[in-house]
């Protein structure tokens, strides 16, 4: 177990493309940190640079207190799992999951020993003998992070891990993978576009894009105070409506409050609207859509004047139909200003 | 297509029963000739149904000492040596250099494929002067050295592997990587496993071709110590001052089939449960 620093670290690929500008990021010892965000934006470089699989154009990346800038995936100490498992498909399960252990010379008793741990956690014991292709998305799934506990390394590495299962079987992946990572105390980098994943997660989440950091902190953190227009777009679901300042000033009139100077951008959460009438910005429009999930409804609107069409949450089953006409406010308190300019938070 | 066309079912299998029929027949003459009595092919009627004289032409074929000729066994082992050494000197090598071409990157890469893929295009017949001039300025005529090693160099073999390497997924390399498995040890743990299907493909193509090699071992053997089968009946129908022994060269033809059916017969089992294991 071990801390992962970064300091520096860029990547240019042949041909002057950047794919990660000069970034810093620590990762404490047994902290599990996530890295999310569009595809395309350097997230898995940067896992596989930390995993010796690419090579780093500058900075230094050190685990523990090494350097490991020049040496091969197997001398960092890490184990990592890919998005499609990457399970030696002529081994059995036994076989895949001492591969690694053999290579170092680990002794025969301590394999075995670790394997039926492992087994034991994962509960896979039952297939020990059979080969991956005779497993389920999910098995093999189990067997992929059985191959990394065995190795008992300083990291975990996961890339994506959980992308190639159904939604059911994700959602009971995920809890797992918490709860493993929890009781093994063991220091994990996970890197997802998936960002219901990348909340449920992260001790601590990194929001990436276009090869830079945008935003690191606490999930929730990031959730109530976007440090830009790109993180409050990209975490919540439904994503945060944002408006430009001057379409709102003309419709809402009066009701507009004085705002730090340099805001052009509202940002507001779908549920933090409130139906009806109240304090704050005082909104109405036509219904165009209605999305009923099950507990809550998502509402499609259209104001008048304003290009972007605001969604709306109602818990419950949605208080208007299709085509109704709906009043709203947006309360003070759960605005969030931006600048368009520099893309960041103002106030 | 879910169709039903008496018609159209008559004429593709009549077509295709004329095409078995053409490409069976002379085979199944050879086996006939085989085993009639010297007297019975040249009568002017050929016979079509088997005789009573096969173990006697074998035996006669084993035995019989022709001058200029080396006896069938001999000729035969040759045969053998050169169709095995071939074929393990074709995958070994293509393997290897398609494992080189697909997993390594080195100046002059996508060079050193397209010059091995180019000598596709330059079978032995074509380059066979010059590669005959360089195997005798070697000193390797009449040896197995001379025999095999032009024929060893494959594009084809490499062409495949290189196709089968790309189809695996690199993950599987990197996860080798990061589980301390060197190059060394990811081709021999991970590469030669998956590709059993493969190899047991090429052994079954590659043994029947060099077996049937003709004209290459014509051109470097003049001791007939080193004749193979193939050069060895076509020399005993070139007799001089009699009739071609056409019972005798017809059971040496068969004999000489033997060992590629029986390739075809042991390896296709092989392939086909690699094939059943290793989906996926």
């Amino acid at each position: 177990m071990a801390s992962i620093d970064l300091k520096g670290v860029r990547k240019v690929y042949q041909g002057n493309v950047t794919a990660i500008h000069a970034l810093d990021l620590s990762i404490a010892d047994g902290e599990l940190v996530v890295l999310v965000g569009p595809s395309g934006c350097g997230k898995s470089t940067l896992l596989r640079m930390i995993a010796g699989l690419e090579t780093i154009t500058d900075g230094t990346i050190s685990i523990g207190d090494d350097v490991v800038n020049r040496k091969e995936p197997a001398e960092r100490d890490i184990a990592m799992v890919f998005q499609n498992y990457a399970l030696y498909p002529h081994m059995s399960v036994r076989q895949n999951l001492e591969y690694g252990l053999k290579n170092r010379g680990t002794p025969r008793d301590e394999i075995d020993r670790r394997v039926t741990e492992a087994a034991r956690i994962l509960e896979i014991a039952p297939f020990l003998d059979r080969k991956p292709r005779q497993l389920s998305g999910g098995q093999r799934q189990r067997v992929a992070m059985g191959r990394a506990i065995v190795r008992q390394p300083k990291a975990f590495l996961f890339d994506e891990p959980l992308s190639n299962l159904d939604a059911k079987l994700r959602g009971q992946m995920r809890i797992e993978i918490r709860r493993l990572q929890r009781s093994l105390k063991t220091t994990s980098v996970y890197v997802t576009h998936d960002q219901l994943e990348a909340m449920t997660l992260a001790d601590r989440l990194v929001v990436m894009n276009g090869g830079r950091i945008e935003q690191v902190g606490k999930p929730i953190e990031l959730y109530d105070r976007p440090a830009s227009l790109f993180v409050a777009g990209f975490i919540g679901s439904p994503p945060m409506n944002l408006l430009p300042v001057e379409a709102l000033q003309a419709v809402a009139g009066g009701t507009m409050p004085d705002l730090p100077a340099g805001t052009d951008i509202i940002g507001i959460r779908p549920d933090q609207v409130i139906v009806g009438t109240g304090a704050g910005i005082a909104l109405s429009g036509t219904v165009e859509l209605i999305e009923p999930v099950g507990g809550e409804s998502h509402l499609y609107v259209r104001v008048e004047g304003i290009d972007q069409v605001l969604i709306l949450v109602q818990q419950g089953r949605a208080s208007v139909g299709e085509a109704d006409r709906i009043d709203f406010v947006l309360p003070l308190t759960a605005l969030h200003g931006f600048n368009r300019e520099s893309g960041r938070r103002v106030g | 297509m879910v169709e039903n066309r008496p018609w159209l079912t008559f004429l593709t299998h009549f077509v295709l029963i004329c095409g078995v029929i053409v490409v069976v027949f002379p085979v199944y003459v050879a086996i006939i000739a085989s085993t009639h009595g010297p007297t019975a092919l040249t009568s002017g009627m050929m016979p079509l149904l088997p005789g009573a004289e096969l173990w006697n032409n074998v035996v006669q074929v084993l035995t019989e000492q022709r001058r200029g000729v080396a006896p069938f066994w001999l000729m035969a082992w040759n045969s053998l040596w050169m169709a095995v050494i071939i074929t393990v000197g074709k995958i070994a090598i293509s393997i290897i250099s398609a494992y080189a071409i697909v997993y390594f990157r080195f100046p002059l890469r996508v060079l050193a494929f397209w010059m091995i893929f180019i000598t596709l295009m330059l079978p032995v017949e074509v380059r066979i002067i010059p590669t005959f001039a360089v195997v005798a300025n070697l000193g390797m005529l009449n040896s197995y050295l001379g025999l095999t090693i032009p024929l060893i160099a494959s594009a084809t073999a490499t062409f495949l592997f290189r196709q089968f390497f790309m189809t695996i997924p690199d993950e599987l390399m990197e996860a080798a990587r990061v589980d301390g498995a060197g190059p060394m040890k990811f081709f021999r743990d991970v590469l030669l496993p998956l590709s059993r299907t493969n190899i047991a493909a090429l052994c079954v193509i590659l043994f029947i071709y060099g077996w049937m090699q003709y004209l290459w071992p014509l051109l470097v053997t003049t001791d007939p110590n080193y004749y193979t089968l193939m050069m060895g009946v076509k020399r005993m129908a070139a007799v001089s001052d009699a009739d071609p022994q056409w019972n005798t060269i017809m059971a040496a033809v068969v004999m000489a089939m033997l060992p590629p059916v029986l390739i075809v017969i042991f390896m296709q089992r092989l392939f086909v449960k690699g094939l059943v294991e290793t989906e996926k």
